[in-house]
């Protein structure tokens, strides 16, 4: 199994959330979720400003095989998105914990962490 | 799940596998745009025993094939080569398209997976009319390896008759059981393998020893639409016809007296109205899936087949449109109207751009 950092939370569709020390949250997609999609290709990110509810679709990641909506771990309004996955989507296949983020928001409600999977859950997820 | 005889093999390899119809197969062994690249620049080797193979025995079998393919077998019968074709129903509806090879007065026929319990029956229906015996060879395996450097790397092997270097574009051979083909289904140069299951692991792993890469069916899939190849099922069902397939060079209606299974629906149609296959390079960023919808001045159609070009470094797809189409459109991707060029389905010429 590919390692999980331990200051992540899960999605079970894959997409991780790590909460920043000024209390904004960072959203990308799993090293397992890329693994499974293979060469990365094409990214859709949302705006700037867009407000995002909780598990519903915040992005579209497409590789040379399929699209997959990427859901969003928690509520809130999109302050940054990762313009760099644009021209080079790869970096998420190579860095997908680090370069390879999605997007950054001001979470609404923080309470919702809770509802999400710890590493070693999220871990369990993909053995199955 | 059904298994080919390179099934622990490609475990070894680290493959990634996949349910395809009915058949655990690699899809990727590494990146699929690596493996991709590995076929457009070198050689690389596709394990793709799962689909069917038919031999036939006695009877009138060039009748026979008269009968129920659509192509004109008559072109190889006096020669060693191999021929493309489709399998109608009475209201040309394609059943499949197939590969007849002939060679040694052998016919030997290649087709798909999906279609393999369709075809037997079918061709039984009709091969004892013409007292023609049909023999399916599930002892059969099938290797492509295709590339530039296929042809070299299979010499370097030393494990098959060197005559296959002086083979044309879809000459063929038999040296006793396996038939060698100079056929594929990348556009590259190279050649098919058809031969016992129980002799394919030793020619795969002698052929990695010659630096062919292990490709999987993903790439088999891109490297195939690059050179505008058909597939069954995708592009083309029992609900097309030729005309309208891109396939109109596989029909030959030439012989008056050749009254071949679905001509007379074929008469009928008015290929000067009927919607065609074109090639479809997406202008925009994004990538196109089958089930997309096009527009263009005088019409609409829709994409059949499509994905990331790792050669053209853009999306790429076939479409079936009505006719009119010119030479730009546009696509619909999730509510967005994306920009289309029309061209071609040959994406790729002798695995280079076409201009």
């Amino acid at each position: 199994m590919s390692d999980i950092p331990g200051d992540l939370k899960f999605l079970s569709s894959h997409e991780w959330v790590r909460v920043e020390v000024d209390g904004t949250v960072t959203v990308g997609i799993s090293d397992h979720a890329q693994d499974l999609l293979g060469d990365i290709v094409f990214v859709e990110l949302p705006e700037v400003g867009q407000s995002i509810d909780a598990e519903s679709d915040a992005a579209i990641v497409e590789s040379v095989k399929a699209a997959s909506d990427v859901y969003s771990p928690l509520s809130g309004e999109v302050i940054e998105v990762n313009s760099l996955l644009e021209d080079q989507p790869e970096i998420i296949n190579s860095s997908p914990y680090d370069d390879g983020w999605f997007y950054k928001m001001s979470p609404s409600d923080l309470s919702e962490i809770d509802n999400l999977l710890s590493p070693e859950d999220y871990s369990a997820v993909c053995e199955d | 799940m059904n298994k080919t005889s390179l099934h622990t093999t490609h475990l070894q390899l680290g493959a990634k596998m996949v349910n395809f119809s009915g058949w655990e197969m690699p899809i990727t062994y590494t990146s699929l745009i690596e493996e991709h690249h590995a076929v457009r620049k070198s050689a690389g080797i596709f394990d793709v025993s799962h689909m069917a193979v038919f031999d036939f025995n006695g009877g009138d079998q060039i009748r026979f094939f008269e009968k129920i393919f659509a192509n004109d077998i008559k072109k190889i019968a006096n020669a060693n080569k191999a021929l493309y074709g489709v399998l109608l129903n009475e209201h040309g509806g394609i059943l499949d398209d197939l590969i007849i090879y002939h060679a040694d007065d052998k016919f030997r026929l290649v087709s798909n997976c999906s279609t393999r319990e369709q075809n037997a029956a079918w061709y039984k229906k009709y091969a004892a009319e013409f007292g023609v015996e049909v023999i399916e060879r599930k002892d059969m395996g099938i290797l492509a390896i295709q590339g530039p450097h296929a042809i070299e790397a299979i010499l370097a092997m030393n494990e098959i008759s060197t005559s296959i270097n002086d083979l044309e574009t879809f000459g063929c051979m038999f040296a006793g059981d396996h038939l060698y083909a100079r056929t594929g289904y990348t556009g590259e140069d190279g050649l098919e393998l058809i031969v016992p299951n129980d002799v394919i692991v030793n020619l795969w792993n002698v052929a990695l020893d010659q630096g062919c890469v292990p490709i999987g069916l993903g790439a088999r899939d891109t490297l195939r639409l690059e050179a505008g190849l058909n597939l069954y099922g995708n592009d083309m069902t029992i609900y097309n016809h030729p005309y309208e397939s891109n396939l109109s060079w596989t029909v030959d209606t030439q012989e008056d007296s050749r009254d071949f299974i679905g001509k007379q629906a074929l008469l009928a149609v008015d290929q000067s109205a009927c919607q065609k296959i074109i090639g479809v390079i997406l202008k925009d960023r994004g990538v196109l899936r089958p089930g997309y919808e096009i527009t263009h001045k005088q019409g609409k159609g829709i994409i059949l087949s499509g994905t990331y070009s790792p050669t053209l470094e853009a999306s790429i797809g076939l479409a079936r449109v009505d006719q009119g189409f010119g030479d730009s459109g546009t696509v619909m991707i999730r509510n967005k109207e994306l920009n289309v060029n029309f061209v071609s389905p040959r994406f790729l010429r002798q695995g280079k751009i076409s201009s």
